[in-house]
């Protein structure tokens, strides 16, 4: 047995929580992302209405999806349980709709662990990613999410904090999105 | 021994397309860091780096207890641990692995350590395909180059002359625009990950608490390589370890934005064994190599041992005056710059590459960028005197030591040594710039002797 080690240095949020919602949408919409803050899970589907307009959706199973009526639309494949019929529909669809289990206010990260509920291909191989996410979710930073899930290990083999779209700088570092992940992230944050 | 590459050097310094490159690229990132680990956007930074440090001791110091614990908790989810000492068993690790599960197709992450061991060399001997997946990464295997930065691995190279790679190797029309060669290289792999047998990344931090392997990356081809194939192969150091999945607030905190100036990447991922019960995908595999390839030769000296608190974040290069103007082809290994100095010789031999300590100017500024502390001048130091004691052992720099045995003698006498002072003032500006001196005085001005030594001063001042 090793000397003990000081304990973690996590620390606390720098503001207020009202203020989570308002700094998670600028921190997000900085990297790229564009946020919508919706007062109920009804409001989801208008918000995103012509976004989805005509497009491949594939959405994960999710029940908050579902609350949001997301999985009852037409253009909307949903409850895959075979991981390669999810894998070919990920890379035919244009869009893929998750969840999130927890966002980070100060960074504009999105936290999603790998579950029956959310695969991890559904973020990953459409160009286009949505998270439709409660406003309960949002935590402060890195650290709160690590005080609350001290080993991630435990619930997942996958967890995976997105921070903005895909992003290369690797030719002459400029930027350019959507290398091998999404290069459009939407987050659609819900109130109530 | 050998020198310092001195031809390659010089092609190096006297093409301005590369200097103008190396150095907008190494300023723009030293800007970023500068920005993000400033006062008003982390206040707490000089604490995170001592926190930083004192968990990276703690770890190496008693390296063998976590290791124990991170497989067992590896075990504990699904996965295997696999021991290497060097690249050989990793490759065959890899080709038993492949053989058994019929795989021809690896996609492969950007990984440091799978470039230390020439991972895809290795394999192709085998017929079996890796294809690297990062952007950069992708355009040097298709170049056949090494990384030329830990983090900007292409760096070196302008947008005509990816084109010119792809135009060659894929057979695509001339494409300049970088958002269309991002795009052409996209459609490339996208097939490649879909296809593919095996995925490899490396590994940023091990999580000994966790059993896990965390990933940094920006573009979700670590994301893609760990989660699209059935089997996933994570590759990593030794010394990647930390004890607690906890202490990531700290590291990951100052990782990106020491590298790129990002608060956080775009993608973290924290993996841990196979896919479990009703995960809808994943893979069904998951293996973990741990490379030693050197490491634990380090583990015995406890100074130069931290050494390997290294968390590859590429600060140190950017701020180093001398990679600023030689690049990273000229270091003998894939770790280029302060860092590269200090490791490649103790991986290797300190008699191999033994110039690479002395490649510095000692300013300092790499250790005062670095987020986990390391102090790199002292360590060049050590090396520098380790180098000259393997040298007088060898029999060589005999020449250099009569030089410095009489240096001491006329300092050991004060009467000789103000003689000899008067006749260098004297005979110095007389001396023609030949041998060693040509060799200085090409780079700078020789300056000329004051007319009166100090102690001619001193003594005129006191006579007054």
């Amino acid at each position: 047995m090793p000397a003990p080690l000081s304990a973690p240095l996590l620390r606390g949020p720098r503001f207020n929580r009202d203020l989570y919602v308002q700094t998670f949408v600028q921190r997000f919409e900085k990297l790229g992302g564009k946020a919508f803050v919706v007062p109920d899970a009804a409001a989801a589907i208008p918000q995103l209405a012509a976004l989805l307009d005509g497009k491949r959706v594939v959405a994960s199973n999710a029940p908050f999806l579902k609350a949001c009526g997301i999985t009852g639309l037409t253009q909307v494949e949903s409850g895959f349980t075979d991981r390669d019929a999810l894998r070919d529909a990920c890379a035919a669809a244009d869009i893929g709709i998750t969840s999130a289990d927890y966002a980070l206010a100060e960074t504009g990260t999105l936290v999603m662990l790998s579950s029956r509920q959310e695969a991890r291909l559904i973020s990953l191989l459409p160009p286009v990613h949505v998270a439709i996410v409660p406003r309960s979710r949002i935590l402060a930073n890195l650290d709160e999410l690590l005080s609350v899930l001290s080993k991630p290990a435990e619930q997942s083999s996958s967890m995976v904090l997105i921070t903005g779209p895909s992003r290369t700088a690797d030719i002459e570092q400029i930027l350019v999105r959507g290398v091998h992940g999404p290069g459009e992230i939407y987050a659609v944050i819900v109130e109530n | 021994m050998t020198g310092a590459p001195s031809e390659t050097i010089k092609q190096t310094l006297d093409d301005p397309r590369l200097q103008l490159a190396i150095y907008t690229a190494s300023g723009r990132l030293m800007d970023h860091r500068a920005t993000a680990v400033s006062a008003g956007a982390l206040p707490e930074y000089q604490d995170l780096r001592t926190q930083a440090n004192l968990i990276k001791k703690h770890t190496i110091e008693n390296l063998d207890y976590y290791l124990e614990q991170l497989e067992a908790n590896v075990l504990a989810h699904g996965g295997q641990v696999i021991f290497c000492k060097d690249g050989e068993e990793v490759a065959d690790f890899v080709l038993g692995l492949a053989k058994k599960n019929d795989a021809r197709l690896i996609v492969k992450s950007k990984s440091m350590t799978s470039e230390e061991i020439h991972f895809n060399e290795r394999l192709e001997h085998h017929h079996l395909e890796a294809v690297e997946t990062d952007l950069g990464e992708y355009i040097l295997q298709l170049a056949h180059q090494r990384p030329y930065h830990i983090v900007a691995p292409a760096l070196h190279m302008t947008r005509y002359d990816v084109a010119d790679v792809f135009t060659k190797r894929l057979g695509v029309e001339k494409e300049v625009v970088p958002e269309n060669q991002t795009k052409i290289a996209r459609a490339v792999l996208r097939e490649k990950f879909l296809q593919a047998d095996i995925g490899v990344t490396g590994a940023n931090f091990l999580i000994a608490d966790s059993g896990a392997v965390v990933v940094v990356e920006n573009e979700g081809n670590a994301r893609l390589s760990s989660s699209t194939p059935k089997i996933h192969i994570a590759v990593a150091g030794i010394e990647k370890l930390i004890p607690r999945a906890q202490d990531l607030a700290v590291f990951l905190d100052l990782l990106g934005r020491s590298a790129t100036g990002q608060p956080l990447t775009v993608y973290t991922s924290f993996l841990s064994g196979p896919r479990r019960g009703e995960e809808v995908d994943g893979p069904d595999q998951f293996y973990l190599v741990l490379l030693d390839n050197g490491r634990t030769k380090l583990l015995t000296d406890p100074e130069k041992r931290q050494s390997l608190y290294c968390i590859r974040c590429g600060a140190c290069l950017n701020h180093c005056p001398v990679y600023r103007k030689i690049g990273g082809h000229n270091y003998p290994w894939v770790y280029s710059g302060p860092i590269g100095a200090i490791i490649t010789p103790q991986f290797h031999s300190i008699t191999e590459d033994g110039w690479l300590p002395f490649a510095s100017s000692l300013c300092g500024a790499c250790a005062e960028v670095c987020p986990v502390k390391i102090e790199i001048p002292k360590l060049l130091l050590k090396l520098r005197s380790e180098v000259t004691e393997a040298k007088r052992r060898q029999g060589a720099g005999g020449l250099e030591r009569l030089a410095f045995q009489m240096f001491a003698w006329v300092m050991a006498h004060p009467k000789i040594y103000l003689l000899a002072g008067r006749m260098g003032a004297l005979l110095a500006p007389l001396v023609p710039p030949v041998g060693p001196l040509k060799k200085w005085a090409s780079q700078r001005t020789l300056p000329r002797p004051a007319k009166q030594s100090f102690h001619q001063l001193w003594a005129a001042r006191k006579s007054k």
